[in-house]
């Protein structure tokens, strides 16, 4: 199980190794950035995968690695207690939050990049950029904006500390992106960012799909595009359920 | 082994659903019940989103009690008449439930709701269930064989209007009576995704009087229809019916109940209903708990374009 993508993960380094020998003397990319996969496929048997993530610098200089997952708007509640029982009462919308967001950078990255440019390219999940309801009061706002980072990195959605890029060698970079078993549906955009002297100095970003696939992606399907049609098939099954164990236990007697 | 559920978007372990399923089956053959009320609270606990939870197990009542209805058909336990007017009840009342739900869903109320229904007939219902098995219990220590109860008291019920006759639970009475007993255990139905058997059943006996031979025949024949309806708007409605959950938990049950219905035979009646008392209560307290204990962070998300975590 373990070793079997291992070997992929060195072949696609290998192959992008002699890639890179030839297109380095073509022309100098500051920053080359790829995926093992472009394609995160939720099928039944899936509890959550990881990807690598792999590249090279042409300059001297530190990489940061941010993924984004497709924004979505979120509903923040907060529970108080009315009568001895915890209930929600105040809720607050953020719109376009990311779904998913990973982090990972090499050793002391961030050090010398100053607060604008962090909160420009969203490094560290409190950097996030989401869409804060407009009347809002900025105490509440900062404590509901904060509860819904902190919430997603319990569910694993948000990454709490940044991972690890490892370097190999003065140019190669490479890092594991980790995808949990509750990772949202939708295209991802991953921001390969190359930092020195205190600012970024290029980028480039690469898109992948989580998508689902399999017979649990048509179940999804027909469940959200043709709600009525698999509301008679769950009934049509359940009844056909019901019908084919009483009739099993029967012959069984 | 993992298996991945398409709707309630999380992987769970294929053998704990089952055993789930295969527990509350042998449960439910034991005491003739349907055990919706004891896997949906499971299902919270394991982290299936209530609105899922409470929607796969309207399909999985559909299946269970189509399986439990052949039984008592074959026996002629079955009053129809009086199940099409509960029914009749039951598809207003589930129908309005559903909608209810989705309501309470953009309120962001509708967990407390669940909850809250459910510690409260859970608790009522296990609490008259227990004082009730241990009378029996005292009695049958004292010797005393239990007095014959009257077919059904007269009350004020009994002056309403409309009135209609069920030859086969021989009972003269409103229709209003049925009627509302299949609407109110119809919008529980909806909201706390239980097939309602453990209200209907009290309900038929205690207020309407019928005879106990018909009574869970009759209670499972409406509460097929009544658990399609709710399937049927949960899915359109809410997209909160997993069908690959529901044949998991179904599969486990009806192996689990023909064990159970085996082992509910060996055992004496009082003592079986002492222990579901104690059972329902125990689920019961562990949902009030919930509630009463301060959370661990008291905000949380949903996602208004899809399903939460």
């Amino acid at each position: 199980m373990i070793s079997a993508p291992r070997l992929s993960h060195m072949v696609l380094m290998t192959a992008i190794l002699a890639g890179l020998a030839v297109a380095s003397k073509a022309r100098a990319e500051p920053l080359i950035a790829d995926l093992s996969d472009h394609l995160v496929a939720i099928t039944t048997g899936f509890t959550g995968t990881e990807l690598l993530l792999f590249g090279s610098i042409e300059e001297d200089g530190d990489v940061i690695v941010v993924v984004h997952g497709p924004p979505t708007a979120v509903t923040v509640r907060r529970k108080e207690r009315v009568a001895g029982i915890w209930m929600n009462r105040a809720s607050m919308t953020f719109d376009e939050a990311p779904s998913y967001y990973y982090i990972a950078m090499t050793e002391g990255a961030t050090e010398g990049l100053p607060l604008p440019v962090l909160h420009r390219h969203q490094i560290g999940a409190q950097n996030i950029r989401m869409i804060a309801p407009q009347d809002a009061d900025p105490a509440e706002l900062e404590e509901f904006r904060s509860s819904l980072i902190r919430n997603q990195q319990t569910h694993g959605l948000y990454s709490t500390v940044p991972g690890t890029i490892q370097r190999r060698g003065q140019r190669l970079f490479r890092t594991t992106v980790h995808f949990p078993a509750n990772v949202p549906i939708g295209t991802y955009v991953i921001e390969t960012l190359l930092a020195r002297n205190g600012e970024i100095q290029s980028g480039q970003t690469t898109p992948l799909f989580v998508s689902k696939v399999g017979a649990g992606a048509q179940i999804f399907r027909i469940a959200n595009s043709f709600p009525a049609l698999h509301g008679i098939l769950a009934i049509l099954i359940a009844m056909a359920a019901g019908f084919a164990a009483n009739w099993i236990f029967r012959k069984l007697g | 082994m993992h298996v991945y559920l398409p709707i309630a978007e999380m992987s769970v372990n294929i053998f704990l659903i089952l055993g789930m399923g295969v527990g509350v089956g042998v449960l439910s053959g034991i005491f003739g019940v349907g055990g919706g009320f004891l896997l949906t609270p499971l299902l919270f606990f394991i982290g299936v989103p209530s609105p899922v939870a409470v929607g796969t197990q309207a399909g999985q009542i559909v299946a269970t009690s189509v399986s439990g209805v052949m039984a008592h058909w074959r026996r002629g336990n079955v009053d129809f008449k009086m199940g099409t007017v509960l029914l009749i009840g039951g598809i207003v009342g589930s129908t309005f439930g559903v909608w209810l739900f989705a309501l309470l869903r953009t309120l962001g109320q509708i967990d407390l709701v669940i909850k809250l229904s459910y510690v409260i007939f859970l608790g009522v219902i296990g609490a008259l269930m227990l004082v009730e098995s241990v009378r029996a219990m005292m009695r049958t220590k004292s010797g005393k064989g239990g007095t014959g109860r009257k077919l059904h008291e007269h009350n004020w019920l009994h002056g309403l209007p409309f009135k209609m006759r069920f030859r086969r639970s021989q009972l003269y009475i409103s229709a209003f009576l049925p009627l509302t007993i299949g609407f109110v255990v119809g919008v529980l139905s909806a909201i706390m995704g239980v097939g309602g058997g453990f209200v209907m059943v009290p309900a038929m006996i205690y207020l309407l009087g019928m005879p106990t031979s018909v009574v869970v025949g009759t209670s499972l024949y409406q509460i097929i229809f009544v658990a399609a309806n709710a399937t049927f708007l949960q899915s359109y409605l809410n997209q909160t019916v997993d069908i690959l959950l529901a044949l998991l938990l179904l599969i486990g049950s009806v192996i689990g109940a023909q064990f159970g219905t085996r082992l509910g035979a060996k055992l004496r009646g009082e003592q079986l209903r002492g222990l579901l008392a104690a059972m329902v209560l125990i689920v019961c307290i562990k949902i009030l708990l919930d509630l009463i204990i301060p959370p661990s962070d008291v905000y949380s998300l949903s996602f208004p374009s899809g399903i939460g975590h």
